[in-house]
């Protein structure tokens, strides 16, 4: 337990008692949820079970579904992402999203990354950050000569990867990730792994999956979530991967990981 | 007993049957399909007929005086200094003296001299004329009809659609008659429409859609009266035009407050702003649709990299609906440049020479001519509308296109 303390001041964001509405229905309720920096943090469960909904709501992205609110807080570095003076903003640009299907802009691979960059006020030679994002999403060798073309001509693979490196050049510091690999090919999937486990190095991941070897092989702590009977989200177990997939604690993370469940 | 209801076999008369009503009905519906667009063609074909075997046509004219016995060559090839002499020969003192007051003759253009000699001295009348179906069918009867009906006139062939009727400004002798008034008319009318349409249609319709609360109650309505709008017939645009920017804005609209002398408020302006009123709604809508039609991943994609809402619409929403909303733009235009009742309420001169200076001049528009030449008795008023309807045509098809490669253009650079 002295590992304890060590991980507490390593604590970038924290969901307290978190309960996320949309309008009167409750998705999501009473998530106590610590997330630790430079790790890559997985959620698992069953379909419907809030995950994403818990995500989304990190960096206010589902301020754009109306009717939602939340209860409890969120507290990144401390301070409640929630609070009335804060600019839901700058909180995403802290804390950058991946989305399920990719999604690159219809629009030059260059101007993909650089976009975000230059909105949010980016000053430095352009050239360079395209360069040093694309490298660190393992993406720069695959379309270094083709900068000026359109990001869709690229596969699904590499959208993919391309919106990761779109997501870095904006320098977050957690990057959540909402099932990335759902709509790839085990190969593309493999490589998005490995660029995790690369990137945790210097950023803090958060990753929502359906695949569970996917949760195993790539996070360092799970968490499991599920609903209740009145279809609420809510979270069971959250501890260390290899914990959660060998001794679970909870009769239902069990369950549902022996494929009994879900 | 079977035991499927489609049959035993693959090969089953059973499956036979019901598979060859299925294609039946199939076939009908395909040859209903068929027939509907080969109707429409149809109409459009016998359409396009009409008007172009009017636009030519055999015409029998009268001069008063005949130009071969005014010199021993064609008209056109005197020089000024002809002309000039062949109007004082051939005019009263006192004409050629007002004539040369208005402006003096001797530095007048030679395509000035040429009309004045046609209008004054020449005065060709159009007494009948036959529409080059009519010459083909009827042609005997037809040269009898003249050598007895009009035996001190010729029948000429006549092309009215022509770069003469192009170029030439409106004429109450139809023989002599051009469009070039109209035609700036209507497009001076088209560009005041544009510059006001476009950006408040396209402005409304990103309110609407990416700002409005569409479950408060006031924007449902402010949606539900726009989709009314667009079904309300043009002339209640038309007498709104006449109230609002006619009347009440006649300080303005007029060019009185600029120090435009004369206080008319039946402008080209209250035409303008007229027209871009009545294609608002259909512009709206079309914008709607076209930014519906954005998907969410990418509003998603732009948050998530920390833009504002500003540069989500901006940067990603606009670009990407820009082709759709130009389609829109262009049938909304379609509609306007063939408008004709509210324009007449407005009040566009059906009778004016000189060419729309600026937007508080007096106008009028090719479909008002076309109104108006359509509604006199002579034969030759219908060959004159006929070409009048053929550049109204043009006009609008090289708009369309200008639009469709702008919209090719911007499509091409966000696939």
């Amino acid at each position: 337990m002295t590992s304890q303390t060590n991980a507490e001041n390593n604590i970038i964001i924290q969901a307290q008692d978190l309960s996320i509405y949309y309008s009167s229905f409750r998705a999501v309720k009473n998530v106590l949820l610590n997330i630790e920096r430079y790790k890559i943090t997985a959620i698992i469960g069953p379909s419907g079970c809030g995950k994403s909904t818990v995500l989304r709501a990190f960096n206010r992205m589902n301020d754009f579904i109306h009717g939602t609110h939340i209860d409890g807080r969120i507290l990144y570095h401390g301070q409640d992402i929630y609070a009335p003076d804060v600019d839901p903003v700058q909180v995403r640009q802290m804390i950058g999203m991946v989305f399920q299907k990719p999604n690159p802009f219809p629009k030059s691979i260059y101007e993909n990354i650089a976009w975000g960059a230059r909105i949010n006020g980016y000053k430095g030679n352009m050239d360079d950050l395209v360069e040093s994002t694309l490298q660190s999403a393992a993406l720069w060798d695959e379309v270094k000569n083709d900068l000026k073309k359109s990001a869709l001509a690229l596969s699904g693979g590499q959208q993919q990867r391309l919106c990761i490196a779109r997501a870095l050049a904006v320098k977050p510091e957690i990057i959540l990730m909402d099932e990335p690999c759902s709509a790839l090919d085990p190969i593309a999937t493999l490589k998005i792994e490995d660029l995790m486990r690369e990137l945790s190095v210097k950023y803090t991941i958060i990753i929502v999956t359906h695949n569970m070897q996917q949760a195993a092989r790539a996070s360092d702590y799970t968490a499991f979530f599920t609903m209740d009977e009145d279809r609420a989200g809510l979270m069971v177990e959250y501890g260390d991967t290899s914990q959660i997939f060998t001794r679970p604690h909870d009769k239902r993370t069990e369950d549902y990981i022996t494929g009994r469940f879900g | 007993m079977n035991s499927n209801p489609y049959g035993d076999a693959f090969e089953s008369s059973q499956r036979k049957a019901i598979l060859s009503q299925r294609h039946r009905t199939g076939k009908i519906w395909q040859v209903f399909f068929l027939s509907s667009t080969v109707i429409g063609l149809i109409a459009l074909v016998a359409l396009l007929l009409t008007v172009l075997d009017k636009s030519f046509s055999y015409v029998v004219i009268e001069y008063k005086v005949d130009p071969a016995t005014l010199a021993n060559k064609p008209l056109v090839e005197l020089s000024n200094a002809e002309l000039v002499n062949l109007l004082e020969t051939n005019l009263s003192k006192n004409r050629f003296r007002t004539l040369d007051r208005a402006n003096t003759l001797t530095t007048r253009s030679h395509e000035d001299l040429l009309n004045l000699v046609y209008e004054n001295v020449v005065e060709p009348r159009a007494l009948a004329s036959y529409s080059m179906s009519q010459w083909i069918f009827d042609n005997p009867r037809i040269r009898a009809e003249v050598a007895d009906k009009y035996p001190q006139a010729k029948l000429e062939f006549r092309a009215w659609i022509s770069g003469s009727f192009l170029i030439d400004p409106l004429s109450g002798n139809p023989l002599q008659a051009g469009v070039r008034t109209a035609l700036l008319g209507s497009l001076y009318l088209i560009l005041i429409t544009i510059v006001v349409a476009f950006p408040v249609g396209v402005g409304s319709a990103i309110y609407l859609e990416e700002y409005a609360d569409k479950t408060k109650w006031y924007n449902r309505i402010i949606q539900t009266n726009i989709d009314n709008l667009a079904g309300v017939p043009s002339i209640v645009y038309g007498i709104i035009g006449l109230a609002i920017f006619v009347r009440t804005l006649a300080p303005l609209t007029s060019g009185a407050f600029f120090g435009n002398e004369d206080g008319n408020g039946r402008t080209i302006l209250s035409a303008g702003l007229t027209m871009a009123l009545l294609i608002l709604p259909v512009l709206i809508i079309n914008s709607q649709e076209a930014i519906r039609a954005v998907p969410n991943s990418l509003r998603q994609a732009s948050y998530g990299l920390g833009g504002t809402k500003w540069q989500t619409i901006w940067n990603h929403v606009l670009p990407y609906a820009l082709p759709g909303i130009l389609t829109g733009t262009i049938l909304a235009i379609s509609r306007a440049i063939g408008e004709t009742a509210p324009l007449i309420i407005v009040g566009a001169a059906t009778f004016i020479t000189s060419d729309p200076t600026g937007p508080f001049s007096k106008f009028t528009a090719l479909p008002i001519q076309i109104y108006n030449w359509t509604t006199r008795p002579q034969e030759v008023y219908r060959n004159i509308a006929a070409a009048a309807i053929l550049i109204l045509m043009i006009t609008l098809l090289s708009l369309n296109a200008t639009a469709i490669l702008l919209r090719n253009r911007f499509s091409r650079r966000h696939a």
